[in-house]
């Protein structure tokens, strides 16, 4: 086995925040260092980045993500602990690095790409790529100042993925463009994973984990808070976004008395499988067994946005004074007449409570997913009223 | 894919300072700073027609102004155009190297933030673009020497000696203010006042004999130190006595009815400007060391 390309041993970095910083003589004299607030961005991180593997590293915002990255890349120093890293490395921290306005793009093509470990020679030769994957052959010879903010993104980006490390890291660059161009980036991370480079990745598209990284890691206000499996991982992070302070993820919990015992998302159609066209119908259909009699049972259903985590629709059959009484198996079904969010990918949440007491009989958190396509349509309703219907079974 | 054996370890503790290290590592990134200094010259010159024509149009107008000029105000140098470009341009060199230079880490934030390399080539790439323009700029003065006075081959051997000390003092006070300015922002306003003085501390417009007849014909020493010596510790004057003697030299030999250069023989000079070589180089060693053990922490006091 070889070496792993990363090793972070109890990394810790510690910033000072100062009330206002001195930044001249006479200030640094008159200020005394109390007044320097400190804030640790990293604590005790360590973890391992295999040699050739795909490494993902989430955590909301502020959460030590770019630090951790800046530590490894050698930009920034750390406090405590230490990094060791074996092979070329290049550090895609920011697009364009170096880009001057009044340079033409070749010119800024080799300036940046000099950034990013590229010697001229290099340059030269995966310049007709750079220039291809950019799609703006014919403004080479312009100033930037006179390009698009998109122009400059694909430029910048169309460098970044030319670099020739063993080691590459990405902080949140691949977020950038229209879908096309995206998928065109996930293909080239693709390309890099197939030649064996080692990718550290550091995003907030926790899809984009899932599909792509081989290993993960979150961070929660500079702590490693989840090391493993991209999926569990992700899990765990969602889980966290929606503000349970609960450490550990638990996709099912609860005491039982009454259990979910089957979940359908049925599609227009009658599908329980495949996308949901913006705007068209979805039922949730809920098949709940009694295990011991309970009275006040109420059941609900969340849908989560995947990519911010935010619920954006909920319903309980306590609200909608729907009273289920004592059954043994029961089917409830939410109709949602129109699902008007915008396309992506949803999870869904399904919870048993008592609704008196508010105790938890039975929790599937994020444990079913679906995905809203578009097609073109002229959105008119936002009030979405759900229905719900209860049969004996 | 090439496979390699580059291990780099970080931890909290600066990397130690080795000075072949540190040359190697700014050589191997020798790309970026090539890079900037190109980039420099292009925005210098960008949407103008003549370009760096401007940087030889300088020195020109300089030497046709000074060659009226000179009958008022450089009273006693004869040749005075000469004498006064062969210093300026080296001062040119020097203060304007300093002067940008000490806020090259801080104009360059944003780069600092987010790419690692060498912090040493920001400070580097500004000395690189005056060297541009010094080396066109006394092009122009070589041809005009040439055409009009012919060269003298010893006193041109004090040139290479004259301007490898000066890039050397130049590189090492750049590094070491530019690394200061990033705690400090006080350095920038401190460099110019100290600038005035330094100019007027060195021989450029007035004439070397005046100085050393001065400290020769007064009384004694100054705290010790000879007076002629005191103003010799000044290693631009050195640097610019040393231009003085390669270019100006030749143009107004010694002799004359009054002397302009410091009376004294080639060697002696010569022996000065090695001096001050090596004290420059020692300084750059120091300074190269304090800006490479403090440029670790850049990035988190920008």
């Amino acid at each position: 086995m070889t070496a792993p390309a990363i090793e972070v041993r109890d990394l810790s970095k510690r910033f000072r925040v100062f009330r206002e910083k001195p930044t001249s003589v006479k200030q640094r004299v008159l200020t005394s260092r109390a007044r320097a607030d400190e804030f640790w961005a990293l604590r005790d991180v360590a973890f391992d980045v295999a040699a050739g593997s795909t490494f993902g590293l989430i955590g909301h915002n502020g959460s030590g993500k770019t630090t951790l990255l800046k530590c490894i890349a050698g930009i920034l120093r750390p406090t405590s602990g230490r990094v060791l890293q074996r092979g070329r490395l290049a550090a895609l921290l920011e697009l364009g690095a170096g880009f001057h306005p009044e340079l033409t793009g070749r010119e800024n093509v080799y300036l940046n790409a000099s950034f990013l470990g590229l010697s001229r020679k290099e340059t030269d030769t995966a310049y007709d790529a750079i220039v291809d994957f950019a799609e703006i052959e014919d403004f080479m010879d312009n100033q930037v100042k006179f390009y698009s903010s998109g122009m400059l993104v694909r430029l910048g980006f169309a460098v970044a993925v030319h670099v020739d490390p063993e080691v590459l890291l990405v902080d949140e660059v691949l977020a950038v463009g229209d879908e096309a161009f995206q998928a065109k980036c996930i293909g080239r991370v693709r390309d890099f994973q197939r030649e064996g480079r080692t990718i550290v990745l550091v995003t907030h598209a926790l899809d984009t984990v899932r599909e792509i990284c081989d290993r993960a890691a979150m961070l929660h206000h500079g702590d490693l808070h989840a090391l493993g499996h991209p999926d569990d991982v992700v899990r765990e992070m969602r889980y966290v976004l929606l503000g349970v302070t609960d450490p550990g993820f638990v996709p099912e919990h609860g005491t039982r008395e009454a259990e979910i015992a089957e979940v359908q998302l049925i599609r227009a159609d009658g599908r329980g499988e495949g996308p949901v066209n913006l705007g068209e119908p979805l039922t949730i259909a809920i098949d709940v067994r009694m295990n011991e009699p309970v009275d006040d049972l109420d059941v609900d259903f969340a849908v989560l946005d995947g990519a911010t985590n935010h619920p954006v629709l909920e319903a309980r059959t306590s609200r909608a004074g729907t009273d289920l009484g004592r059954f043994e198996k029961k089917r409830v079904r939410f109709k949602i007449p129109v699902f008007p969010y915008a396309a992506g990918k949803y999870w869904v949440t399904i919870g048993l409570s008592d609704h008196r007491t508010g105790h938890l009989y039975h929790v599937q958190t994020q444990r079913y997913m679906f995905e809203v396509h578009e097609y073109p349509q002229v959105q008119e309703r936002v009030e979405v009223p759900v229905e719900v219907e209860v049969e004996d079974l | 894919m090439t496979a390699t054996s580059t291990t780099v370890e970080r931890t909290s503790e600066s990397p130690h300072f080795r000075a072949r290290e540190r040359f190697r590592d700014v050589y191997a990134h020798r790309e970026i700073l090539a890079n900037l200094i190109r980039k420099e010259l292009k925005v210098k010159y960008a949407a103008s027609v003549l370009g760096a024509v401007w940087s030889i149009l300088n020195p020109l107008v300089y030497l046709a102004v000074f060659t009226f000029v000179a009958k008022v105000l450089g009273a006693g140098i004869p040749d005075f155009p000469v004498y006064l470009l062969s210093g300026l341009l080296a001062w040119n060199l020097f203060s304007s190297s300093l002067t940008t230079g000490t806020s090259s880490v801080l104009d360059n934030a944003n780069l600092v933030k987010k790419v690692a390399f060498p912090r040493e080539i920001l400070p580097l790439s500004v000395v690189g673009v005056a060297l541009v323009d010094f080396v066109l700029q006394s092009v122009v003065l070589f041809i005009f020497i040439l055409a009009t006075y012919g060269f003298r081959w010893p006193e041109l051997a004090l040139w290479p000696l004259a301007f490898v000390t000066l890039v050397a003092l130049t590189v090492a006070l750049s590094l070491w203010l530019a690394a200061v300015n990033v705690r400090y922002r006080d350095v920038g306003h401190l460099l110019n006042i100290g600038l005035v003085v330094w100019f007027w501390a060195t021989p450029i417009v007035y004439a070397e004999y005046q100085v050393q007849s001065l400290a020769q014909g007064g009384t004694g020493a100054f705290l010790g130190i000879d007076r002629f010596l005191l103003y010799l510790l000044n290693p631009l004057t050195d640097v610019v006595a040393g231009f003085h003697r390669a270019l100006y030299g030749v143009v107004t030999p010694e002799g004359t009815t009054t002397p302009v250069l410091f009376d004294q023989s080639l060697a002696w000079l010569a022996g000065i400007l090695a001096i001050t070589l090596v004290v420059s180089l020692v300084a750059l060693r120091f300074t190269w060391a304090y800006f490479f053990a403090r440029s670790g922490d850049f990035a988190e006091e920008l």
